[in-house]
């Protein structure tokens, strides 16, 4: 904890790893998330940590998973295209259940694209990204002060349940800076419980390995079986969200990372003219909060979905809802960034048809 | 009186090794089991299997194991060396995997001088599939995807690779060998102990390049397979130290 600082929100996001115990960091720069490996080249070696600039997002993401399967809390950081790259390595660690973080600082796609921020790579995020059956821990921050907390969560939840963890943010998210309070104390990873898998010095133990494949007819089909209940464990007990003004709502938003921050402001507009408008944000994205939103469906048949994209969260609210309410869409992909105003209008047009 | 003159090295598991007859690897894993053993430091060695044939290698190799992505094997290496540089780290890959899809890795672990060790088996060949054409396969060489031969014209040439990483700084040591002949296995022996030697000394990265035969892709008897290692392979790639700053100091 301590005192408020102000924070760019890459800055913030690198600071609140190494505060959560990150010693081992490697990436290679992309905008919008170069702050990121600028701060953890200086930051590392000063808590004694490792700080790599790798030869591309696949040599970083690799460097993880020695790193990982060695014990030490990690982390990498990108931009789309980046975080493409990566998903060959993050498939592995999933498949081999080493428990490491990264981030998604996204901009416009898809291709080079451009930029500016974006919410477009939520499919790839939320549905695992690279090949086979896993899932990731995605939370999604709205505000600088959530970049610098949420990696302590991921960590937690990455080595509770040995799976993948990250933070879905944008280039907005990255880039702007406001005050922020660290809400934990800062981790000494040595005094962190050991890990019965990491690779090391054997001292008697029996030899380990970490490994992704399993050739033995009907093993990878039990080990995959295995990876789903943890998940199916996750989504019961790590599924995070927030509701605004969503009691008296006769009509509901649905809006994560910029886009709540934006809908809420909207919000804010529409009460003062007597709309009833609520608000429903996810923070994880993985795990999706499905039975919260389809208990707030069987009362409030309009639901808007605001989103820096075509239309990707849409498809898990509308599973969620499983047609119980009429479903309307308000989407700026590739680096278009709705105003208040526009979504108000959006609402208002919805509102009393 | 009976005297014990060989035995099973106890850097290797009792795993029996579904590696094919005259294969290369049953005898490279040999000689790099031994190497721990002599060197003491089985215990606190982590070895990387690759994807390719030795795959299995994490079975094999008594010491913790790890099996990473298709290539990855020195980025990986370098996470681990930096995280625990008490540990002794050797990534075990074949030439498809570190001279092809693993290309920039090896370059740049070797340019950064990880103090790491990378045992590199070239049979010119992507064994595991079934015997496709490999950066190493030698012009005319037939595989699975040049079935013609290797035309040099739309496939290029072989890749040396002891030839490349020898122009670049980081490298410390840098040899070929072969395990054609019990000569050439003694060789490799003293090449592969010595790159440990200098990762245990932590001066810098360490590469062995040994040259390997594998009858089954090659359409060959072990025997010829070994021919061809001598009449082709070795022509092509020859054998001997392309680096060795160690000696120097």
């Amino acid at each position: 904890m301590g005192e408020k600082k102000l924070m760019k929100g890459n800055e913030a996001l690198a600071e609140g790893a190494v505060r959560a115990g990150c010693r081992f960091f490697s990436g290679y720069p992309i905008t919008p998330q170069n702050e990121v490996p600028e701060y953890m080249s200086w930051r590392m070696p000063e808590v004694g940590g490792t700080f790599i600039q790798a030869e591309s997002e696949v040599a970083a993401i690799n460097m993880l998973y020695g790193a990982s399967a060695c014990g030490t809390r990690v982390m990498t950081s990108s931009s789309g295209p980046g975080i493409s790259l990566k998903q060959e390595g993050i498939s592995y660690t999933a498949s081999a259940q080493l428990p490491i973080f990264y981030a998604n600082v996204v901009r416009g796609g898809p291709g080079l694209g451009n930029i500016a921020p974006s919410q477009g790579d939520y499919f790839q995020a939320t549905r695992g990204g690279g090949h086979g059956d896993y899932r990731v821990f995605v939370m999604a921050p709205n505000s600088v002060s959530e970049m610098g907390n949420f990696p302590r969560i991921c960590y937690e939840v990455a080595e509770k349940y040995r799976m993948v963890t990250m933070i879905l943010a944008d280039g907005l998210l990255g880039q702007m800076m406001e005050p922020i309070e660290f809400d934990f104390e800062p981790i000494d990873p040595s005094k962190l419980p050991p890990k019965d898998y990491a690779l090391g010095i054997q001292e008697g133990r029996s030899r380990r390995v970490v490994r992704s494949y399993d050739l033995k007819p009907g093993f990878m089909e039990k080990h995959t079986w295995k990876l789903m209940e943890i998940y199916n464990q996750v989504e019961e007990k790590e599924t995070r969200y927030e509701t605004i003004m969503a009691e008296d709502a006769d009509l509901l938003v649905v809006a994560y990372g910029t886009c709540s921050r934006i809908s809420r402001a909207a919000l804010a507009l529409g009460r003062k003219e007597n709309l009833k408008i609520g608000l429903l944000r996810p923070i994880t994205v993985w795990p999706f909060p499905s039975k919260i939103l389809h208990d707030l469906a069987s009362r409030i048949k309009k639901i808007l979905v605001v989103e820096m994209s075509t239309g990707q969260m849409i498809e898990d609210v509308k599973l969620a809802i499983e047609g119980s309410a009429q479903v309307f869409f308000h989407g700026r992909p590739s680096g278009g960034i709705p105003t208040e105003f526009e979504v108000l209008d959006v609402i208002k047009k919805i509102y009393g048809k | 009186m009976e005297k014990k003159v060989f035995a099973r090295t106890k850097g290797l598991t009792e795993t029996p090794m579904r590696y094919c007859p005259g294969c290369g690897h049953g005898v490279i894993h040999r000689l790099v089991g031994e190497t721990l053993e002599e060197l003491d430091i089985r215990e606190r060695t982590i070895g990387i299997a690759p994807v390719g044939c030795s795959v299995f290698a994490d079975e094999y190799f008594n010491c913790d194991m790890i099996q990473p992505a298709h290539g990855r094997g020195p980025a990986v290496a370098t996470g681990m060396k930096r995280v625990r540089p008490d540990c002794i780290i050797f990534s075990y890959q074949g030439d498809g995997d570190l001279a092809s899809i693993g290309m920039a890795e090896t370059i740049h672990s070797a340019a950064r001088g990880e103090n790491i060790t990378i045992i590199f088996v070239n049979n010119a060949i992507y064994g595991m599939t079934g015997g496709q054409m490999a950066p190493t396969t030698l012009p005319g060489m037939r595989s699975t995807t040049s079935p013609f031969g290797r035309d040099p014209k739309v496939a290029g040439n072989p890749i040396r690779v002891c030839e490349l990483l020898s122009s670049l700084k980081g490298p410390v040591y840098l040899e070929r060998v072969a395990v054609n002949t019990p000569g050439n296995v003694v060789k490799a022996k003293k090449a592969i102990k010595k790159a440990f030697q200098v990762q245990v000394d932590g001066l810098g990265f360490s590469l062995v390049e040994i040259i390997s035969q594998c009858p089954t892709d090659w359409a060959m008897t072990p025997l010829q397979s070994i021919g061809r290692v001598k009449d082709e392979m070795i022509p092509y790639y020859p054998l001997g130290v392309f680096k060795s700053l160690e000696e120097k100091k």
